[in-house]
């Protein structure tokens, strides 16, 4: 990618949830040097349907995603899933479609956030502090769909004072997987429960994750629980740790809503 | 008890277990102890773990593109060492096979070793019915039989039992002291099951693998009960899926490490057998008669097509439920089916019926990691979606859910559309959230007040 230019997909759940989770994106990536955009049209990629079973219905949607993106160039989103269903799965999806090209293009051209700054060499535009012990937990999709390694804790390994672990072990899913949270809703409790009870263990100050899904679905696990231990997006972490450097990056920088 | 769906019924079993924390330890504590073992095996094992994997499937694929031919070449040299072979079209057909053979021989008792096909067809209960007792070999199927249940898991079909548990099976069924350790309760299987050997008519087992080209049947195991299954009683009945092909001996040599890292977490298994026929005339013991009773019952169904040919490549090494998250969660019970986990989900509603099974495809978060660990490289997740899709496709997935989606797709195929149907759920949001109980209205998520999208629009005239 030679362009700085980059346009922003903003997952449903960001759209409607977490909104600043994308506009902290959209902070960082100019902070890295980036020209961002963004198409108000979006709306969702199509995967809650597609993942459901309800192909017809998760095809209509990511017609108009095509759409809105053909002309994009490269495309960075907060979300390993969401890549994951534009990149491995829209050309299944858009078989024997007229889009077909197109949509497969878009799935060369769109990157998640940690892959895409670690692709692209910004890791040295990463700097920032924050002193404590934050866990990482990556999609599923991102490992096994995108087969993502360490991108997202190099990136944190550049925040000055964080101590970055993970748990020991297989990966393991927090429960989230969308419609299924809902359909079972006990099962992806559990799920949820003993996924935050790995990162417990390990006396984390802050939960960072790279995925809106994953993110609601542990949210709520804390919620229910009343408990106060943070779980933040890994782009609202580094744009609230790189505030705390002064690094003059600052000026050139637009404030979003803080919620 | 005929129901049309089991959909209601796992719910409320998956929900239960999954609220069970005693359960959950238990499990939990198991696996862990297979999953690393089985990462020092693995790496013990095979330098190319990925390799081994490519080429297993590679093997099964070659089989299972020429099936019939395997099959009958199978049948051809089984029979020229003497062994009856049988086929069975479904269950009905193996099981009225197994009494017939039985009845022949006038059986009161017969042992069985630990085998998934029988249980598919229920093989106990049928034998009962008739008067021929039936007698677990396997250890934990002796557990599990004696506390009247059925297989928790494929390959440890007690593993949901604790020590002090079992000890209190066994102090009720077999008079063993209460607090007798492991090896003491072992010790009062091994006296309750080596009487039964001698006496038994009928010996029952199942096959890891089917050799075409040696025409042999191959079983592995720990115990050695198995064998003296297959070796003491005066007739030796194996049921067996068709997949179990393998073309030839010298393929064992990939498969049964293969087997044992993925099922167990060992180099090897203590015992692996491989017989041809029944006794033959210069040998000194074996059963006298031997009869191999090839199952379909739907598996067919499964070869013809061409996206779900894959799940046939299974070798029931169990890797996919240890791997799977909800199987962890629920454990093997809640399931209902012979195969529970990610496998049992993919190929239960092809062999039994799409729309009384459909459900178990929903119970998964497409996590993975049943692909990623699978030894034979089914796409396990993949098949879930697929499943998920056929129901869709096939009107069986009921009303909420399809009209959900439709409604869904008409609000995000437009930005306006959404912005609509976004201010019913606010509203919808906020008088619903009131009804609902204290713990489940800290879960529900809030929207946001506004969109990113409305939101940016607003940032971007004032930048």
């Amino acid at each position: 990618m030679k362009s700085e230019k980059v346009s922003l997909f903003i997952p449903c759940i960001v759209d409607q949830v977490y909104p600043e989770m994308g506009f902290a994106m959209a902070r960082v990536l100019r902070r890295c040097g980036y020209d961002v955009s963004y198409d108000p049209r979006q709306t969702c990629c199509g995967q809650p349907a597609f993942n459901a079973g309800h192909w017809d219905q998760a095809l209509s949607v990511a017609e108009v995603f095509v759409d809105v993106f053909k002309d994009a160039g490269c495309i960075v989103g907060p979300s390993g899933s969401c890549t994951a269903m534009v990149r491995n799965y829209y050309p299944r999806l858009f078989e024997s479609h007229p889009k077909r090209e197109t949509a497969t293009r878009l799935g060369e051209n769109i990157f998640e956030f940690t892959e895409f700054l670690v692709r692209e060499n910004k890791l040295d535009r990463i700097r920032g502090s924050w002193k404590g012990r934050a866990g990482y937990h990556m999609s599923c999709h991102s490992l096994r769909e995108l087969r993502l390694g360490d991108e997202g804790l190099r990136i944190l390994k550049r925040i000055d004072g964080c101590e970055v672990v993970e748990p020991a072990g297989e990966h393991v899913c927090c429960g989230f997987g969308g419609v299924f949270s809902v359909k079972h809703e006990a099962i992806a409790e559990t799920m949820g429960g003993a996924r935050l009870a790995q990162f417990r263990a390990l006396g984390v100050d802050v939960v960072v994750a790279n995925d809106p899904g994953c993110i609601l679905h542990m949210r709520q696990e804390t919620a229910a629980r009343d408990e106060r231990l943070p779980i933040l997006h890994l782009v609202e972490f580094l744009d609230q740790a790189m505030d705390r450097a002064s690094d003059g990056y600052m000026e050139q920088c637009a404030g979003g809503p803080r919620c | 008890m005929l129901t049309l769906t089991e959909h209601g019924g796992f719910r409320k079993r998956a929900a239960a277990k999954a609220r069970d924390p005693v359960h959950h330890e238990v499990i939990a504590k198991a696996i862990a102890s297979y999953e690393k073992a089985f990462e020092q095996t693995r790496a013990a094992q095979f330098t190319n773990w990925q390799q081994a994997r490519d080429l297993a499937a590679g093997i099964k694929d070659e089989v299972l593109a020429r099936l019939p031919e395997y099959l009958e070449q199978f049948e051809r040299n089984a029979t020229a060492q003497g062994a009856r072979v049988l086929w069975a079209e479904d269950a009905d057909q193996a099981r009225r096979h197994v009494v017939d053979i039985a009845r022949e021989h006038g059986a009161r008792l017969a042992v069985k070793s630990k085998s998934m096909a029988t249980e598919e067809i229920d093989l106990n209960e049928t034998l009962q019915r008739r008067g021929i007792e039936v007698l677990e070999s396997d250890l934990g199927e002796l557990i599990v039989q004696l506390a009247g249940e059925k297989p928790y898991h494929i390959v440890t079909p007690a593993m949901h039992r604790t020590k002090a548990e079992i000890a209190a099976l066994f102090h009720e069924k077999l008079g063993v002291d209460l607090d007798a350790d492991p090896q003491g309760l072992t010790m009062a299987a091994r006296r309750h099951l080596r009487q039964a050997f001698t006496q038994a008519d009928v010996g029952i087992t199942g096959a890891n693998f089917l050799l075409a080209e040696e025409g042999a049947v191959v079983m592995v195991e720990n115990e050695g009960n198995g064998r003296l299954t297959m070796a003491c009683p005066r007739v030796h009945v194996v049921v067996a899926g068709i997949e179990k092909i393998l073309p030839r001996l010298s393929d064992l040599a990939l498969f049964l490490p293969l087997l044992a890292t993925s099922g167990t977490a060992q180099a090897m298994t203590c015992y692996a057998s491989i017989v041809r026929g029944p006794r033959q005339p210069d040998e000194a013991d074996g059963p006298q008669r031997m009869v191999i009773i090839l199952l379909d019952n739907g598996r067919s169904r499964l070869l013809s097509s061409p996206l779900f040919r894959q799940s046939l490549r299974c070798i029931r090494c169990g890797a996919c439920l240890n791997a799977c998250p909800v199987f962890r969660t629920i454990g093997g019970h809640a399931y209902h089916t012979t195969y529970p986990g990610p496998i049992g989900s993919v190929i239960t509603p092809h062999l039994r019926g799409m729309g009384r099974w459909r459900h178990l495809a929903d119970a998964s978060s497409l996590c993975g990691a049943c692909t990623d660990v699978c030894p034979v490289r089914i796409d396990l997740h993949q098949l879930l979606l697929a499943n998920r899709r056929e129901a869709v496709r096939g009107g069986k997935a009921g009303w909420f859910w399809p009209a959900a989606m439709k409604l869904w797709a008409w609000a995000m195929r437009d930005r306006g559309r959404l912005a609509r149907l976004r201010d019913w759920g606010i509203l919808f949001e906020r008088l619903g959230r009131g009804a609902l109980p204290a713990a489940k209205r800290r879960r529900v998520p809030r929207l946001s007040r506004k969109t990113f999208a409305q939101l940016w629009e607003k940032n971007e005239q004032s930048r």
